[in-house]
């Protein structure tokens, strides 16, 4: 071995196989750590927070949380039918109400609209600004809403819906929009160049393109809604009820509440029973959302396509 | 080329009133044997993007039953040349058209008239072989039911445009698959098929095999040498062996910026059967071109 070749090798050793890791100085290390802190103080929180509900309501897991109504006469044997029922019930009306709404108006503003006219850059903004609007604030636009459309009592279920589906339109539009415009272009141009219309080439290749996206938007859209309390407080539908909607149009109008509202109702009661029945209702209605987002990640995994 | 400053200039030959900072020499064009029966023309056609002057003044005549090679530089105007002559430049924003465009003397751009109709008369293939996420079938069978065609049977109408396509014995047996599971080649070709199962007059290609590998670009250029029986084919290439194999004329185009913005604009240089433009080439650039010393 040359003396070059042997202070070459004399370098490499001290260098890159030193031993050390640059990678592991000490602002390495405290940078590091500091991150993990901060995922294990949100991820430890939401896990107590659950784990201690669970424990909390570990006695009320039994079929009585499903079937009955809410009764202060026998705190032990209350349950939730209204509230699970009410919820889903809102969830259908939300879904038909919302779905149709905001994919139409995603596919105008995507593959109709001029974006060099400033109305259309008005309602774009504005979408924005509405997916920040308050809860509350879409409540009281559906009192509004229910109150012209000639519904004056108050609590009943079309309320509820009308007030959840102005609160998720904005969350729907929004997806949606990003949906369509994964779709490539190569396709739309495709369809023009065999002398299809806009509106062919919109509702037999963009739209069936985009589902998997709308479908992923949606649901995560509903799973915001189904835990909302507030906005249907104020339509009304916070109240206890003994009662489930008719199925059919008749239930449209038949008084109604939500799990979330019934739950809120509950944790104010001084009964032990009862605070152990809504900590076991919390723990359902996680299961409804996590349920609700599983299907969204399974449809997306399902249909997304890779171009 | 010329070391003069620019100079607007608006001589008697200028239409429509359109002066522009290119010189006078970099203007001129060589129009050669031009087709006895042309099936589309352009006229004085000038192309814009906003501000932007995108090709100037081009006046071709396409044959019929001839295949037609665009060929120049980058940026030469040649893509958007294609893309006015079946007007799939209206779905750029900002895209306009100055001047004539004519099939079987009908200018295309005259008021009135409906692109959609125009691209059923005049098909297009693109660059990328871009099926639609449908199976093989569909893919053929879409544009007969868009343009509302009105066929005896659909089955047959798909195995004719498979069979004019050269695909046939290759995806009998799987029309009901998806077409992404064709080779690109195929997908192409599939591509082609899909184009021929409406009847149109005129096919549009823009660089139908730069994504290709040689084998799958070979049998393309068979196909087109097939459809030239029944067909127009008008093709953009960025290949001069492609231009040189299948056409009968070729237009060579390029590109001169703005002395003052910089701005490419195309212009088109030569125009003459691809024999004698590939041989005797009469223009200094189109000869710089082909001998591959610039571009």
């Amino acid at each position: 071995m040359s003396a070059a070749s042997a202070v070459a090798a004399q370098v490499v050793t001290s260098t890159l196989a030193s031993g050390r890791s640059k990678d592991r100085d000490l602002r390495s290390i405290l940078f590091l750590g500091a991150l993990w802190l901060s995922l294990f103080f949100g991820v430890i929180v939401l896990v107590a927070l659950i784990v201690d509900t669970a424990i909390k309501g570990s006695g009320r897991f039994d079929k009585e949380l499903v079937t009955n109504y809410a009764s202060i006469i026998f705190p032990e044997t209350t349950g939730f039918k209204a509230g699970i029922f009410g919820s889903i019930w809102l969830m259908v009306c939300t879904a038909i109400l919302a779905i149709p709404l905001g994919v139409m108006a995603a596919t105008y503003l995507e593959e109709f609209a001029d974006t060099n006219r400033w109305w259309n850059r008005v309602i774009e903004i504005n979408l924005q600004n509405l997916a920040a609007v308050p809860s509350i604030v879409y409540g009281l636009l559906a009192v509004a809403v229910v109150a012209i459309v000639g519904f004056d009592e108050k609590g009943v279920l079309i309320g509820g819906a009308v007030a959840l589906a102005l609160l998720i339109l904005p969350v729907i539009i929004i997806t949606t929009r990003e949906a369509i415009r994964a779709v490539p272009q190569d396709i739309r141009q495709a369809s023009y160049g065999l002398g299809a219309t806009t509106w062919q080439t919109t509702w037999r290749q963009v739209l069936p393109s985009a589902v998997p996206g709308i479908a992923t938007g949606t649901i995560l859209g509903l799973s915001r809604a189904i835990g909302e309390a507030a906005p249907l407080i104020i339509v009304g539908l916070g109240v206890s009820v003994l009662s489930v909607p008719e199925p059919g149009i008749a239930g449209l109008s038949d008084s109604a509440t939500s799990l979330p509202n019934q739950i809120y109702n509950l944790a104010n009661q001084s009964r032990p029973e009862l605070a152990t029945a809504a900590s076991a209702a919390i723990i359902l209605l996680l299961v409804m959302i996590l349920g609700m987002n599983a299907i969204a990640i399974l449809i997306r995994n399902k249909f997304t396509r890779s171009w | 080329m010329s070391t003069q400053p620019a100079t607007a200039t608006t001589s008697p030959d200028e239409p429509l009133g359109i002066s522009l900072s290119i010189d006078e020499e970099a203007k001129h064009s060589v129009i050669g044997e031009v087709p006895a029966e042309a099936v589309m023309d352009t006229y004085h056609l000038n192309v814009f993007y906003g501000d932007f002057h995108a090709v100037h003044d081009v006046n071709l005549q396409f044959g019929k039953n001839e295949i037609t090679a665009m060929i120049g530089p980058s940026g030469c105007g040649k893509s958007t040349v294609l893309r006015c002559l079946n007007r799939m430049n209206d779905l750029i924003p900002g895209a306009r058209v100055e001047g004539a465009i004519n099939y079987h003397g009908q200018n295309i751009y005259a008021k009135g008239i409906d692109p959609i109709a125009v691209r059923q008369h005049i098909g297009m293939v693109f660059q990328k072989p871009n099926p639609f996420p449908k199976s093989i079938y569909d893919n053929i069978a879409y544009g007969p039911r868009v343009i509302g065609m009105k066929v005896d049977s659909m089955d047959d109408l798909v195995e004719g445009a498979l069979r004019d396509a050269a695909l046939w014995d290759e995806v009998k047996d799987k029309l009901k698959q998806s077409a992404f599971g064709l080779s690109g080649g195929q997908q192409q070709r599939l591509c082609i098929a899909r184009t021929i199962a409406t009847k149109p007059d005129v096919i549009l290609m823009d660089e139908p095999c730069s994504a290709l590998d040689p084998i799958a670009t070979s049998k393309v250029e068979d196909l087109m040498m097939q459809l030239r029986k029944d067909y127009t084919i008008i093709v953009v290439t960025h290949n001069m062996q492609q231009a040189a194999r299948v056409s009968d004329r070729t237009a060579f185009f390029t590109a001169k910026p703005d002395e003052t913005t910089g701005n490419r604009t195309g212009l088109l240089v030569e125009f003459d059967l691809t024999k004698r433009l590939f041989s005797n080439p009469e223009d200094k650039r189109t000869e710089d071109y082909i001998s591959g010393r610039f571009g």
